[in-house]
């Protein structure tokens, strides 16, 4: 096996062990990257001279620590709206063109400290607003998939570097589906915990009370490791919780008691046909292995996308006010201080940020306030308090976790309402705060379809040891044939 | 010219926080360091950074709650006010919109030791400071440049909300004096408005007698930052003057903000709040609500030191005048300074005299407060001692004070040194006392006679010959004597 085939954990156990030096490892991905990202675009930020150094200094560690390491010499791709020293931080924005942050987000330096080496900084929707990536302001990712093909957003970039084998493990940022959706279009599993279980401080926010970083990865044991790392209470973040954080067992899923429901509301418009077919195979096959599939009624659902489109602009509308040209970034020239706002603002973000920025400052104004913002916040008690009755009853809720599979660049750009109504099946988990994961079930016309698993708040454990024994009963069909091997 | 007017006044006092750290962040909240110096990505607002409320700050801001009478709530949250400014990093500032830490307080207005009125305070609430601009020019309109110094961008603020209930500039004035009387006690705050640890901005209305709509609905004119409790009077008269002139015309009073020019104490139209911002509040979603327990708040109230009032009390029934009382209970030194004195000098209606009159008048020659007096309680306290055992006689004693304040000796030994103290030998004073009297036959005669005046002159000429040193009252009760003598001789 491949070096660069290798999951997170064996590469981490390898190096700890001295199997396998972090150098050794490094050069190898370096190499692999060398020949596959001009094919892909997943990077907007390389440093491979200091992910050499990083991997030299845990290989020169005296072996008690190093075997200490969780994630001793593993390399790992960071989504570019998370705060690193060693290379810029855009978010994909031309108005934060060159930044360089003075502060590692907490996600880097616990990575760090755990014995990572971060690679890279992979592209992704400007501000992390769409489900495509095609709203970066510097470059296309390609879907290693089908090269024509969007890998999905806004986490594009973390999700085709893993697909594409660049690197094993990588974090995105989930705000409405952005680590979930292009996991699931290229054919990862892409990880969203509980809100407040991962320190959001260094990730540029989007929307504050959605925002929650989690791990892309080619399994969910990979899934597993990372969110063991960056998990946990950070001064640094008021919003973080003061909890526990347990792994999942170790032990196989005994499918007879695992009680799984499938909302009745989902079933609905606008899903593929291929993915509601595999939806079908997915049960069955769950169903043989013992599991009881019920329905579940989650009656809120269809406000969810409106409820989502009031909160994550307006307060992204606030959150992207602070780039203003003042302090950092770009500034754009003016007669006045008014007029280099304007000019600033105008020149330094994209449409859809700007469309968004405009969504969210209308849905704040005086006299709109009660009637968007605030409803849309009592429409998502409404959403959590359905997903606390359904979770009575059943363990896990499983769902396709998008309605489609990757679609071609340009397919749905013209169309945002189109691109938004995608996201159906994710927002309720950021809307409600519940971890959810989307592993990948197979490929469907050459295409990969996911399945997302959606648990209580603070479920991580039971969640991921269901979504480790569903990955059992649906083996990868392998990875897709790039950089000319055979 | 307002008879047919009711001066309608309500105030918005900020007060900055004398905490070591910001409210969000451990930059240092140290007033008057190099520009930017005291600032991090949390507080220059950099990308994906977060705030994380300072406790400290709280436990400040819940004295002040409580000390102006107020009910904290125990549960509160923060919001964002938004708007673009150079001077705020992040393009909004933290604060509290519709759910502040505290309502329902209030002030006592205090004229002659007792309280004349109440104004009720609305609300409390916390919010961080903005940073400063400095205009390269005169004012931002015509400004070369503007640079940003983000220094205070962060210093806990309190925001302090009266009701309308003020219906005088003075009223005014001595809401503000006991409102910074009450915090003064609770070492929260500098409350120097000069440098803007506190300040205020006044609304002022005025409400035609034939009015009775709400005063909400009023137009209404926002003085703002006016940097001495003297100037938010003057600032206030104008403006009533101002108002009731345009109002006697027919004119319409229109709402805005003015500043006030302390040079010629006009105030002036800055911009027209019609065209407002609209800030679009919405709850800090980086922040968890602010919750307090019960036995938080309790054991706040318990630590509160004693209120203005219950010192006034104290310092009345120490027999010091209401006006003398006033000029102690705002100056906090002063307050410690007095009972440190009358704990080691019993008579402390004296030590009140000479605090308030010598020892005032040293400090502020030699620019010291109360805090920093060179000379202290116990060294005042010896001095009086002096003249209360006769070893000094008042005038005298000035002099060693001065002397004291100066050198920073002791009484006695300065006493020694100068060899003033007072003659009390009554066989030495009856000797120069019978020179004087054989010297000035005619003015002796004028006494005898009744011109009680020619006494003070006779007086005048014992000490003279005595340079001073001779005990007032004995060379009196002498001269008396010698005189009643020679009239019968």
């Amino acid at each position: 096996m491949r070096i660069y085939e290798m999951t997170a954990g064996d590469i981490a156990s390898k190096v700890r062990r001295k199997d396998l030096s972090a150098t050794e490892c490094m050069e190898e991905i370096a190499e692999r990257i060398g020949r596959v990202e001009p094919s892909v675009g997943a990077f907007l930020h390389l440093n491979l001279d200091e992910a050499m150094r990083q991997a030299r200094a845990i290989d020169n560690l005296p072996s008690g620590e190093r075997e200490r390491l969780p994630l001793a010499g593993v390399p790992v791709a960071v989504k570019d709206n998370m705060a690193t020293q060693s290379m810029p931080t855009t978010a994909a924005s031309k108005i934060l063109e060159g930044f360089v942050a003075p502060y590692d987000a907490t996600v880097v330096s616990r990575l760090q400290h755990a014995g990572a080496v971060i690679v890279g900084k992979t592209n992704m929707d400007e501000f992390a607003m769409g489900s495509s990536t095609e709203h970066s302001a510097y470059q296309l990712t390609r879907n290693p998939w089908d090269r024509d093909r969007v890998p999905g957003g806004s986490s594009g970039g973390s999700a085709a570097a893993v697909a594409a084998q660049m690197v094993p493990v990588a974090l995105g940022s989930d705000t409405g589906g952005s680590i979930r959706q292009p996991a699931s279009y290229c054919g990862v599993t892409g990880f969203k915990p509980t809100y407040g279980r991962v320190s959001r401080y260094g990730l540029i926010a989007f929307a504050s009370s959605l925002d929650q970083i989690g791990p892309l990865a080619r399994n969910v044991d990979d899934a597993s490791l990372i969110y063991e790392v960056i998990a946990g209470y950070d001064p640094l973040d008021a919003s973080s919780l003061r909890v526990e954080k347990a792994l999942p067992k170790a032990t196989d899923v005994s499918w007879a008691n695992v009680r799984i429901g499938v909302p009745k509301q989902y079933g609905s418009s606008g899903l593929d046909a291929s993915v509601q077919a595999r939806l079908a195979e997915v049960i069955s096959r769950l169903e043989s292995q013992g599991a009881s599939v019920v329905e579940v009624s989650l009656p809120h659902t269809e406000y969810a996308i409106a409820a989502y489109y009031l909160v994550a602009p307006a307060e992204a509308s606030s959150n992207l006010s602070r780039f203003d040209g003042v302090r950092y970034g770009y500034r754009a020239s003016g007669a006045d201080l008014l007029e280099m706002y304007e000019n600033t603002r105008a020149q330094g973000f994209g449409e859809e940020v700007k469309r968004r920025i405009l969504l969210g400052t209308h849905a704040l104004s005086a006299g709109y306030y009660d009637a968007y913002y605030l409803k849309a916040q009592k429409i998502r008690t409404l959403i959590r308090q359905d997903f606390e009755q359904a979770f009575a009853a059943v363990d896990v809720i499983l769902t396709p976790t998008t309605p489609d599979l990757a679609f071609r660049f340009g397919e749905k750009s013209q169309d945002p309402l189109q691109m938004y109504l995608s996201d159906v099946y994710t927002v309720t988990a950021n809307l409600a705060g519940i971890p959810a994961i989307s592993t990948p079930a197979g490929l469907a016309g050459g295409l990969p379809v996911g399945m997302q698993w959606l648990g209580p708040i603070m479920g991580e454990e039971s969640l991921l040891h269901i979504a480790r024994g569903f990955e059992k009963l649906w083996p990868s069909e392998g990875w897709p044939a790039l950089g000319g091997e055979a | 010219m307002n008879s047919t007017y009711e001066v309608i006044i309500g105030l918005e006092v900020h007060v900055e926080l004398k905490t070591q750290s910001k409210l969000f962040c451990s930059c240092s909240t140290e007033f008057g360091a190099e520009p930017n110096t005291h600032t991090c990505p949390v507080c220059l607002g950099m990308p994906g950074v977060l705030p994380v409320l300072n406790e400290a700050a709280v436990a400040c801001a819940v004295k002040a709650a409580l000390a102006l009478n107020c009910t904290v709530h125990p549960f509160s949250k923060f919001d964002r006010k938004q708007y673009f400014y150079p001077d705020l990093p992040k393009a909004y500032q933290i604060s509290q919109y519709d759910e502040p830490l505290a309502e329902h307080g209030s002030v006592p207005i205090v004229i002659d030791g007792a309280v004349a009125k109440t104004v009720a305070v609305r609300r409390i609430h916390m919010e961080e400071d903005a940073g400063k601009l400095n205009h390269l020019g005169q004012r931002l309109g015509d400004a070369k440049g503007s640079l940003v110094d983000l220094n205070r961008a962060g210093v806990p603020l309190v925001e302090i909300v009266s009701e309308p209930d003020m219906r005088s500039a003075d009223e005014a004035r001595l809401y503000l004096t006991e409102l910074r009387n009450v915090l003064s006690y609770l070492d929260i705050s500098d409350l120097r408005m000069e440098e803007g640890s506190m300040r205020c901005d006044a609304n002022v209305s005025l409400r035609p007698l034939d009015y009775h709509g709400s005063l909400e609905d009023l137009p209404r004119v926002e003085i703002k930052n006016v940097n001495s409790i003297r100037n938010v009077y003057r600032g206030i008269e104008y403006e009533i003057a101002r108002q009731a002139e345009k109002m006697g015309r027919g004119e319409r009073i229109v709402k805005e903000t003015r500043g006030f020019d302390d040079q010629n104490g006009r105030t002036y139209s800055q911009r027209s709040k019609e065209e407002a911002n609209d800030y679009r509040y919405f709850p800090e979603p980086d922040l968890p609500p602010l919750v307090l327990t019960a036995s938080y708040i309790e054991e706040a109230a318990q630590s509160l030191p004693p209120s203005p009032m219950a010192i006034r009390q104290e310092l009345a029934e120490a027999g010091v005048t209401a006006n003398d009382a006033e000029v102690i209970v705002a100056d906090r030194a002063a307050l410690e300074y007095w009972r440190s004195a009358t704990a080691v000098f019993a008579d402390k209606r004296q030590v009140t005299n000479w605090m308030l009159s010598d020892v005032s008048r040293l400090l502020n020659a030699y620019g010291d407060t109360f805090w920093t007096a060179r000379v202290g309680p116990q060294a005042l306290a010896d001095l009086l001692a002096l003249i209360e055992r006769g070893t000094l006689s008042g005038r005298m004693a000035k002099e060693v004070l001065d002397r004291m304040y100066e050198t920073g000796g002791r009484a006695e030994d300065i006493v020694q040194s100068m060899g003033v103290s007072q003659i009390t030998d009554k066989a030495a004073i009856q000797a120069v006392v019978q020179q004087v009297v054989a010297g000035n036959p005619h003015v002796v005669q004028d006494y005898l006679s009744g011109k009680d005046k020619a006494l003070g002159f006779l007086v005048g000429q014992v000490m003279k010959q005595t340079k001073g040193q001779a005990k007032p009252d004995m060379v009196n009760a002498i001269l008396k004597d010698v005189m009643a003598d020679y009239a019968k001789a």
